[in-house]
């Protein structure tokens, strides 16, 4: 049931209050109420003079730029161990197709290619083994670059010189259905040529181009009106893996009863709602698995003072 | 005239923000959801407005689909074409091919198609079939059609010979030269050619003398090129051309069909 309303929350619906806690979940929301809560401006004062964490973020960086180099030395000095660009691609010689690419192509097309099939699978195992939007955070150049346009857009905030402006996050399954409806329509899949990743996937193999503007626009549009409004609100790729990471047991997982609910996650989450569940009196259990439009970034975890969100992987814990 | 420190206090920030409702937040949200997607799906028209007015028809690689839509439709935009290509002779086209963007090309003035591979390996590498793999060989390809677009400068109807490097020192195509490497095309600035009659085109052609081939005019002193059936388009005889510019010239296979 959880993982219905995960999802959900993921297309677009706000992220409820729990009608029903577990036992041991209402035990330590009312420990918190009491006089054993944390004094949060305490743990404010004292995280503003800690030396700030990027752990994760630092590996997440090293492998989004390793992969993205291991396709542009694939061709740039022919070692030929990733070929093509992020859309579709041959991981020694093995085909990989992105899924939503694949599927438009196969619309507008209207035919099923036999590669693309076998593309789309490997990828379908691969991503949901490792957990879906992972993808996002620790693949997708485009990712890299919103990340400091995001940096860029905070600072300005924080100044007072520009303001995030939220949009309806229902929006991102009507761009799915729209671009698959136009593709079928009218035989051009338009997302291909508007999709920001395909763009520097193939700026990074085979050299500059024009349609970077296209990208540089999108950047300047989420610096000075709308906080990475094309992950947030537009990408029917990062929704495709969303979906495929449902079930995926690479999870951040939060833990209750250290939690200051401070919101300093919230903050600095790509996609916030899934951390809706650190709201002061929202965890409906001790231990809790963040929903499936999380991207595996890390950054929670990185500045989460009182370690309540954690990597896990599921089932790895019975095992060991 | 003097302020109430409370009025201090206002004129100092700028404009407090009004602090908006559930219900109006959440319209606007479910506004600027529509601005958004109104301006992208709006770009669907303005896309093919900039093919059809910045766009040309382009060739495209071996196999492709026929028909610049389907074509288009089915081309996932990878660019696995443009790596296999032992010529280098595949590009991907920029945004101001519109709805062309990210599909592959070629330019063959620059760097023709000249089957170096054998195999058509752009084929073999196209996840998609827009590059349609029923094609086996290079006889069944058809990219467009040559065409002598500018006869009167043509050296062989001049009754002209050619001495020298095709393309001058400077240029950069390859050209799979059968007499020098059998597998490796071999840079156009290093083959010099001596012919007393002007035929680079029809001597380099990959295919033969069905697709191109001289006959002798009428009214002596040179030959003409003339294409024949099995042209291919595959673009040999529009780069090696030493004439500047080119007097063979390829025409897409989809405009030589409405002609």
């Amino acid at each position: 049931m959880s993982l219905l309303r995960d999802v959900g929350v993921m297309l677009g619906r706000a992220p409820e209050k729990p009608k029903q806690k577990s036992d041991m979940a209402e035990i330590l929301h009312a420990r918190k109420r009491g006089k054993g809560g944390v004094n949060i401006a305490r743990l404010i004062e004292e995280m503003a003079q800690a030396k700030s964490v990027h752990t994760w973020r630092n590996r997440r960086w090293a492998v989004l730029i390793g992969v993205n180099l291991l396709f542009t030395l694939s061709f740039f000095l022919d070692i030929q161990i990733l070929e093509g660009s992020l859309t579709a691609s041959r991981f020694l010689g093995f085909h990989m197709a992105d899924i939503y690419s694949s599927l438009l192509v196969m619309l507008a097309e209207k035919h099923v290619a036999v590669n693309l099939v076998i593309g789309t699978v490997t990828v379908f195992l691969l991503w949901g083994l490792i957990g879906g939007r992972a993808f996002c955070s620790w693949v997708c150049p485009y990712h890299l670059v919103a990340e400091f346009a995001e940096m860029l857009h905070v600072w300005l905030a924080e100044k007072g010189i520009v303001q995030d402006h939220a949009i309806h996050r229902g929006v991102r399954v009507v761009f799915f259905v729209l671009f698959a409806l136009l593709a079928f329509v009218t035989g051009h899949a338009l997302f291909l040529t508007v999709n920001p990743i395909g763009v520097l996937s193939r700026a990074l193999v085979y050299g500059p181009s024009l349609a970077l503007l296209w990208v540089l626009l999108l950047l300047v549009f989420e610096v000075v009106y709308s906080r990475r409004a094309w992950c947030r609100y537009v990408c029917p790729i990062g929704l495709t893996y969303g979906v495929l990471g449902a079930a995926a047991p690479v999870r951040i997982r939060y833990h209750l009863e250290a939690c200051a609910h401070e919101g300093e996650c919230r903050k600095v989450c790509e996609v916030p709602h899934v951390l809706d569940l650190t709201i002061k009196n929202r965890a409906d259990a001790a231990h809790m698995d963040v929903g499936p439009d999380c991207t595996r970034c890390g950054m929670c975890v990185d500045i989460c003072p009182t370690h309540s969100l954690t990597f896990n992987v599921k089932g790895l814990d019975r095992i060991l | 005239m003097s302020d109430t420190p409370e009025q201090k206090k206002k004129s100092r920030k700028p404009r407090p923000r009004r602090r908006l409702s559930r219900q109006e937040e959440n319209r606007r949200r479910f506004l600027r959801a529509g601005i958004v997607t109104g301006a992208i799906v709006a770009m669907q028209p303005l896309f093919s407005w900039v093919s059809r007015r910045f766009g040309q028809l382009r060739l495209r690689p071996p196999g492709a689909l026929a028909g610049e839509t389907i074509f288009l439709g089915a081309c996932i935009k990878c660019g696995q074409c443009v790596q296999v290509c032992p010529v280098e002779a595949i590009h991907l086209a920029d945004l101001n091919d519109g709805l062309g963007h990210g599909a592959p090309y070629i330019e063959p003035r620059d760097q023709a198609c000249d089957f170096s591979c054998d195999a058509l390996s752009c084929i073999l590498a196209c996840p998609t079939g827009a590059l349609s793999h029923e094609l086996g060989a290079k006889e069944e390809v058809s990219i467009g059609i040559a065409k002598l677009t500018r006869p009167d400068a043509c050296r062989a109807r001049r009754g002209e010979g050619f001495r020298g490097f095709a393309r001058g020192e400077q240029f950069r195509g390859h050209l799979r030269y059968k007499e020098i490497d059998r597998w490796v095309p071999q840079p156009i600035r290093e083959y010099e050619y001596d012919v007393e009659l002007c035929d680079l085109c029809v001597r380099e052609c990959p295919i033969g003398t069905t697709a191109l081939r001289l006959e002798p005019l009428p009214d002596g002193g040179g030959s003409t090129p003339v294409v024949g059936d099995a042209c291919v388009g595959c673009g040999v005889c529009e780069m090696i051309c030493p004439e500047e510019p080119t007097c063979i010239e390829i025409i897409p296979s989809a405009e030589s069909a409405q002609a």
